[in-house]
């Protein structure tokens, strides 16, 4: 999947953390998930730990767990929020991480509380300078 | 170099699948007192009718069974298995037999101590002894496995701590270490902080110096540590330690280096805990039994688990009057059984024979080292102690991992090392010989090695696809974590 | 002790030479010489073979002869008879000798009996998932309270005093420093946990509430009222088992809807050896399988899709979860569980019952015997299992003495435990008691 260059790997209306979150913004919403490289650093995703609805999480705050074969990461929340809505398929099919990260495998949605955090986050173009200093490219 | 094989395998299937109504393992002698209605016996509403899919076999079966289970299995009696920080020594036959001394065996806890001398005379000899090894003062015997003695010891010292005003509130742990030390330090309600190695491998005395502060309850270390190299800076890291008022915990996981070379107690170490299923050769099982001991201080003693063995004018007696002790950590005494191989062990070798299995130990991690070095990248190229750590550097342009390595290895009939531990080394295979092993089996381990070493350049799909030869393949360990099936149900 | 040694001196030499160092002792260079032993360690000179036995069996012998001695005595420790064929089986050195299943492809043998083992413990306590062993009952009775805690995050615990008094000792221990509150509760006339009093301290806080069953005065709490009790109050019902062999016979944990149930193991097949290696088990419902303790054995496919097992669900353990592992426990005690499995296998689904039963009429013959004999009284009149409480005249050391001299090993004194207790015995019979020997016991204390 890494050899997909482009749009796929960097959706260009997402923001991105450094931690390799990604938000997508709908008014006062932020859907959040991991990126295309966090989920290929992680390997086959087998279970995702999400908060409740209702839980109110600070910027850079680990609001989920998500866990491979053999490790366990934390997911840290792009911007302070209140959860609204929680993936509840990823129960089921915790693979959509991996094999859909920016589509159905998001994790929850927030109520955005202080929208100028997202001016602290990466457009699509800085997280992908940032994954290839990453790299070492 | 030859392969393994396979001689003839039977399959074998859950013993529950073998299972027909009415067939019997084991027949009970006749009930000889009148039978009464049970249901009258037992409260209204809590007689069992049936134990729905309990198996029904006979003994022919079930000795089948098990006799094929264990033709898929390899042990210490099979060959090499240099898994590191796990010391897979042989495990001498007169051990096992001794340990199952009929007295010993039927002893119950509870029967009173007069009945009991054999027993407490050979823990009592055994905390002796396991003192002198240590240089330390007194030792529990209590825990049953080395993580179990890691608890031991931090509730320990937070007793200590606690009597002499402030429990404190940190525990500093090596990057390297084992995932059992901050566990443990956890559970007793520390705050874990790591401790960086620095680019020798060993803890960074200058960082230590730094992170210790009135806060931290203790440093946990193991020496030699995870790559089994030396702390050499050990007194003054115990000096760094105690000047602020903390205690050094060691993990003794690896003092099969250390026998008649070194004691920990000689080092400003305050508590270590023992593993007697690594270091003094009791058998692994599978996973267990172990034990775990805990040799301390004599300002530690105070706090120890009771009871603990002492002798007096009538005997030996359980002692429990230890106001300050921080209580059970197990029911009844000790794992028992396990003690009295460890006790053989040291009655068969001796000072010397100790001081012999150290020697040996290193000698053939050495061995290893010089060996395998230049084959597979070696992050810390110089002398090691009874385990060395190499890295799959070298192999990752042919796209080879460890994980490929390790399954290769099985296919020339080796138990691969330890893998991906300690995490400070990415790709890590952690290899201890161990003192019990022939020239023999090391040099065709090497062999082995340097073929997979060629395999990876030349023909890097038979790693990927190993290993070939036994039972299953490898397994979609994905898929258990996901849909975990974890017992048999009757479809 | 070169037998273990193999290495020859010779070989040692080239093997120096490769390294390239003169001598062993360059090879401990790095130990620094303020800390290097240079002296030889003090212990006894090294025994032989025909040496270690000899001085072993002659140790051994400074214990009674037990097997001449008649044993009345339980309390979380169990003779029952031991197929000698689980003996012949666990000492396969594949079995022995071998490591925890990290490789399961050379492991499978292990692998497939502690699947049997997890399958075994959920039949029998009706659980939905049970782990691959824990060290003993006392240790997995605090296990569970702490699993308990992390559940619903709660921290008060209301514990029956009818646990086992070591048992709650552990749990004490381990909870000393988690800001936990630890309840204990009575038992009435009956030896049953006094019911209305565990209700009255349920409260919001509470995380769990334990009882034993069997308890350890050999009576048989009445499962359904805890948990009535329990119903919608958000704290979890931890069950410890007293002889495990009791499931036999009574009914399973789960049809009163525990959600845990812990217990030692060692009374399926496990020799009594003065009090270990023994074998906790632990079971639960499958929900809250993420946040059980100890390794969990699963069932998968290889590549050619062929059954095989495996470790699973390892990101709870210690050594990927670090300080947030759900237990810090690595070895257990897996042999052990081997011969539970061995153990129930060849006993089966009658046999197990059949040891129950025994166990239970041997026990009530003993204990109607007993309670005829003057200067003797039942102390609870709750149904019991294969224990009861007896309470003597006499003071219970000096029974206890009088019969030692005629080889009965009569009773526990519950004094220790219990101080209101002080002048009572907690006497244990099984299936390996004849009536023979109950009947000498009965005429010894008739004296």
């Amino acid at each position: 999947m890494m050899n997909d260059g482009g749009e796929k790997m960097y959706p260009k209306d997402y923001l991105y953390t450094k931690d390799h979150e990604w938000v997508k913004v709908d008014g006062d919403i932020g859907t959040v998930g991991i990126t295309d490289y966090a989920q290929h650093e992680l390997g086959d995703v087998v279970y995702v730990e999400l908060p409740n609805v209702g839980d109110k999480f600070r910027a850079g705050e680990s609001f989920a767990t998500v866990e491979s074969v053999k490790a366990v990461s934390e997911v840290y929340a792009p911007v302070s929020g209140e959860v609204v809505e929680v993936n509840e398929t990823l129960a089921d099919h915790p693979e959509k991480v991996n094999e859909d990260p920016y589509g159905e495998g998001w994790f929850v949605k927030l109520k955005i509380e202080v929208k100028e955090e997202l001016d602290d986050l990466f457009d699509a173009a800085r997280y992908e300078a940032y994954i290839k200093e990453e790299k070492g490219e | 170099m030859k392969k393994a094989t396979c001689g003839m395998v039977r399959d074998e299937p859950l013993i529950f699948e073998r299972s027909k109504p009415g067939k019997r393992g084991f027949p009970l002698p006749e009930l000889d007192v009148s039978g009464r209605d049970v249901a009258e016996l037992l409260p209204k509403g809590y007689l069992r009718d049936d134990i729905a899919g309990f198996p029904e076999v006979s003994e022919v079966e079930v000795v089948r069974h098990f006799t094929r289970l264990s033709t898929w299995n390899y042990g210490v009696d099979t060959g090499l298995y240099p898994l590191g920080s796990c010391t897979m020594k042989y495990n001498p036959k007169v051990n096992e037999k001794v340990a199952r001394e009929e007295n010993f065996l039927l002893s119950h806890p509870y029967q009173p101590e007069e009945l009991s001398q054999g027993n407490l005379e050979l823990m009592y000899q055994l905390e002796r002894f396991l003192n002198e090894i240590t240089g330390m003062d007194r030792t529990t015997l209590q825990p049953a496995a080395g993580a179990h003695g890691e608890l031991t010891g931090m509730l320990l010292i937070r007793a200590y701590l606690t009597s002499k005003g402030n429990p404190r509130k940190k525990v500093l742990i090596p990057d390297s270490a084992h995932g059992t030390n901050p566990a443990s330090a956890s559970i007793v309600g520390y705050q874990v902080v790591k401790v960086k190695s620095d680019e020798r491998g060993c803890v960074d005395s200058a960082e230590l110096d730094r992170l210790v502060d009135e806060d931290v309850a203790a440093l946990m270390i193991t020496n030699p540590n995870t790559l089994g190299l030396f702390e050499e800076e050990i007194v003054k890291i115990a000096d760094i330690v105690h000047r602020k008022g903390a205690l050094l915990y060691m993990d003794g996981a690896n003092l099969n280096a250390l026998l008649g070379k070194a004691r920990p107690g000689d080092m400003g170490v305050d508590a270590i805990h023992l593993n007697l299923h690594k270091t003094f050769s009791t058998p692994h099982g599978g996973g267990g039994p172990g034990s775990g001991p805990v040799a301390v201080k004599e300002h530690l003693a105070p706090f120890l688990p009771v009871p603990l063995v002492e002798k007096g004018a009538n005997g030996y007696y359980l002692n429990y009057d230890l106001p300050q002790s921080i209580g059970k950590v197990r029911t009844f005494y000790a794992n028992f059984g396990v003690l009295i191989k460890a006790y053989a062990y040291i009655l068969t070798m001796g000072a010397v024979g100790l001081e012999k299995v150290a020697e040996r130990a290193v000698v053939a991690a050495n061995y290893l080292r010089v060996k395998l070095r230049g084959v597979y990248h070696l992050p810390y190229d110089r002398i090691c102690m009874h385990e060395v750590v190499f890295s799959d550097k070298n192999q990752e342009q042919y796209g080879v991992k460890t994980l490929d390595i390790a399954k290769r290895l099985l296919d020339y009939g080796f138990h691969p090392p330890t893998i991906y531990f300690p995490l400070i080394v990415p790709g890590a295979l952690m290899i201890e010989p161990t003192d019990t092993e022939t020239k023999e089996e090391l040099d065709s381990f090497i062999e082995a090695m340097k073929e997979i070493a060629r395999e990876a350049k030349e023909k890097p799909e038979l790693l990927h696809s190993a290993p070939h030869i036994t039972k299953v393949s490898r397994l979609d360990e994905v898929g258990a974590a996901r849909n975990p099936i974890l017992r048999w149900k009757k479809r | 002790m070169r037998r273990y040694l193999p290495l020859t001196e010779e070989e040692i030499r080239e093997m120096l030479t490769e390294i390239g160092v003169k001598d062993i002792d360059d090879l401990f260079a790095p130990i620094p010489e303020e800390v290097r032993l240079r002296s030889k360690l003090s212990l006894p000179s090294p025994l032989t073979e025909p040496e270690l036995i000899r001085h072993i069996k002659r140790l051994a012998q400074k214990n009674a002869p037990l097997a001449d001695y008649s044993f009345f005595i339980g309390g979380g420790a169990y003779r029952h008879f031991i197929p000698v064929a689980i003996d012949q089986l666990i000492s396969r050195s594949e079995f022995y000798t071998a490591y925890t299943p990290y490789q399961p492809e050379i492991s499978q043998g292990t692998l497939q009996a502690i699947f049997e083992y997890q399958t075994l413990i959920c039949q029998l306590t009706g659980m939905e998932v049970a782990n691959a062993s824990m060290y003993e009952g006392g240790t997995a009775l605090a296990e569970a309270i702490l699993m308990a805690r992390r559940i619903n995050k709660r921290s008060r615990v209301i514990i029956s005093e009818a646990v086992h008094p070591e048992y709650r000792q552990v749990v004490a221990t381990y909870l000393q420093h988690l800001g936990a509150e630890l309840i204990e509760i009575p038992v009435d006339e009956t030896g049953k946990t006094d019911y209305d009093k565990l209700a009255s301290e349920l409260n919001d806080d509470t995380s769990s509430v334990v009882v034993q069953y069997p308890n350890f005065f050999g009576v048989v709490e009445e499962l359904a009222q805890v948990q009535s009790t329990l119903k919608e109050r958000g704290a979890l019902f931890i069950v410890a088992i007293g002889d495990p062999v009791s499931l036999g016979i009574l009914k399973p944990p789960s049809d009163f809807g525990a959600d845990i149930v812990v217990g030692e193991g060692q009374g399926f097949g496990l020799p009594l050896s003065y009090g270990g290696p023994y074998l906790g088990f632990m079971a639960t419902k499958e929900k809250y399988v993420r946040q059980m303790p100890g390794r969990l054995v699963g069932e998968t496919v290889d590549k050619e899709g062929n059954v095989g097992y495996v470790l699973t669900l390892s990101t709870r353990e210690q050594h990927i979860r670090r300080e947030r592992a759900t237990s810090n426990i690595c070895t257990n005690e897996s042999l052990c569980a081997l011969s539970a499995v061995i153990y129930l296998s060849l006993l089966g689904k009658e046999g197990i019952r059949e040891v129950a039963i025994q166990s239970l009429l041997k026990s009530a013959y003993a204990k109607e015997a007993i309670s005829r004999v003057s200067g003797f009284k039942l102390r609870f009149s709750g149904a019991t299992f294969n224990e009861f409480v007896v309470e003597s005249e006499d003071e219970p050391g000096e029974v206890r003495k009088r019969l030692l001299r005629e080889k009965i090993l009569f009773g526990i004194p519950l004094g220790r435990f219990y101080p209101k207790l002080s002048k009572a015995l907690l006497v244990t019979v099984t299936e390996v008691n004849t009536r023979e020997e109950i009947d000498r016991l009965v005429k010894a204390l008739e004296g």
